[in-house]
């Protein structure tokens, strides 16, 4: 199901709540920002977020619905980011979606975007049934964004594991709401814990981070207006790497400085 | 174990959360990912040891069967300390524990699971 050199990208979790659609928004517009066609995708038909963590909430006139219907065009469908231009939403359909939809319309939808863009972007629902089914059809890679929480992480788990068996690859993996404070006490799952208890590359590491409030209250993603917040960076950062760009990864202890956090450091020390 | 574990050990403290964590999810994980619950392991481990029992004389304190994981890779993981050979195999035995065998002198024997 290649088009010629367009990639489709699943944005999943298992969890919800963890980040998903907060890293479509921000990919979105860093990817149009660095001159790529960037089209997101928003899979989530139960519970749509994507339109207004964007800002593009007023702009909908028709959904993936009507496209599906062939009651309109793609690009009637498509809402075009007026301040990125590169970027266009496909808005979810109505929640009664969910009754008919099938994992084939899904792959028609998608098809249609990779024609007119270089990379999709699909916000998946949480939970591993049929809204991940159906999004999952139509991805060729995946990033799974995970919180370094044991609920998180094992929900992450069980969808790596039906991402195997559909052979969705690469798949990488997204550590977000990385709290450096806690890791250096070691009252949150350390980095490496993590990458090595789901065996998956790390794309990037995502701080906790009061911005990303701020920005989803205005539905102006953090990657639009150059924010130099550590959750900016880290996703202009994801973005660069999803091009291939080699861009070293933040270390959680580095962040902080002075003695409490050296202190931190040496306790972090594997002795056996 | 990190400095700070064998610091919290030697005053008596709990080990950090993190550690935890780790630990809670190693072990849920090989469960999910092997699709056995608690109950069918044990059986499945009655049943092991049931079996090379008419083999070789076993020690049923030290024995553990018991699932691991690492890099995706689930393995179940029977270490069986053999205390001495059985003289003569039943022979109503020697058809269901045809596998068990090939290896009956060799202690430990892992069986891998993608
Ligand atoms: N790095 C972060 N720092 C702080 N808050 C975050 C961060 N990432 C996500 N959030 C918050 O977490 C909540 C869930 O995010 P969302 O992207 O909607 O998750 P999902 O789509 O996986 O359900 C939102 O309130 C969002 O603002
Ligand atoms: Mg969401």
């Amino acid at each position: 199901m290649t088009t010629s050199g367009s990639r489709s990208i699943l944005i999943c979790s298992g969890k919800g709540g963890v980040g998903k659609t907060t890293l479509t928004a921000n990919l979105g517009i860093a990817l149009a920002r660095q001159g790529m066609r960037t089209a997101v995708l928003d899979a989530d038909f139960g519970l749509r977020n994507l339109d207004l963590l964007l800002g593009l909430e007023n702009r909908i006139v028709y959904t993936a619905q009507e496209v599906l219907a062939e009651s309109c065009r793609l690009d009637q469908a498509l809402v075009k980011h007026k301040q990125e231009p590169n970027l266009a939403l496909l808005p979810a359909g109505n929640p009664r979606m969910l009754e008919w939809l099938k994992p084939e319309d899904m792959e028609r939808i998608v098809a249609l975007l990779r024609e007119s863009f270089d990379i999709v972007l699909i916000d998946c629902p949480a939970g591993i049934e049929d809204g991940f089914k159906n999004a999952a059809a139509a991805a060729e890679e995946a990033i799974v964004i995970t919180t370094p929480e044991v609920s998180a992480v094992r929900d992450a788990d069980r969808v790596i594991g039906l991402l195997n068996t559909r052979g969705i690859k690469p798949i990488q993996l997204v550590l977000n709401r990385v709290r450096p404070k806690m890791m250096a006490n070691q009252e949150m799952l350390a980095v490496d814990d993590v990458t090595d208890i789901l065996a998956l590359p790390l794309l990037g590491l995502v701080l906790e981070d009061e911005q990303v409030i701020v920005s989803t209250n205005r539905g102006e993603p953090l990657t639009l207006n150059g924010s130099q917040s550590p959750a900016a960076q880290a996703y202009s950062n994801i973005a660069r790497r999803i091009c291939g760009e080699e861009v070293p990864l933040i270390d959680p202890a580095k962040v902080r400085r002075g003695l409490r956090a050296k202190l931190g450091q040496l306790m972090q020390t594997k002795i056996f | 174990m990190t400095l700070r574990d064998f610091v919290n050990k030697l005053l008596g403290r709990q080990p950090a959360s993190a550690t935890t964590a780790r630990e809670r999810l190693q072990l849920v994980l090989a469960h999910d990912r092997s699709d056995l619950n608690p109950e069918l392991l044990e059986q499945m481990r009655r049943e092991i040891l049931e079996v090379v029992s008419r083999y070789v004389e076993i020690d049923l304190e030290e024995g553990d069967v018991s699932l691991e994981t690492e890099d995706r890779v689930t393995a179940l993981v029977a270490n069986l300390p053999i205390k001495r050979a059985r003289p003569v195999v039943k022979p109503d035995a020697a058809a269901a524990a045809e596998v068990a065998a090939d290896e009956a002198d060799e202690p430990v024997w892992t069986a891998s699971q993608a």
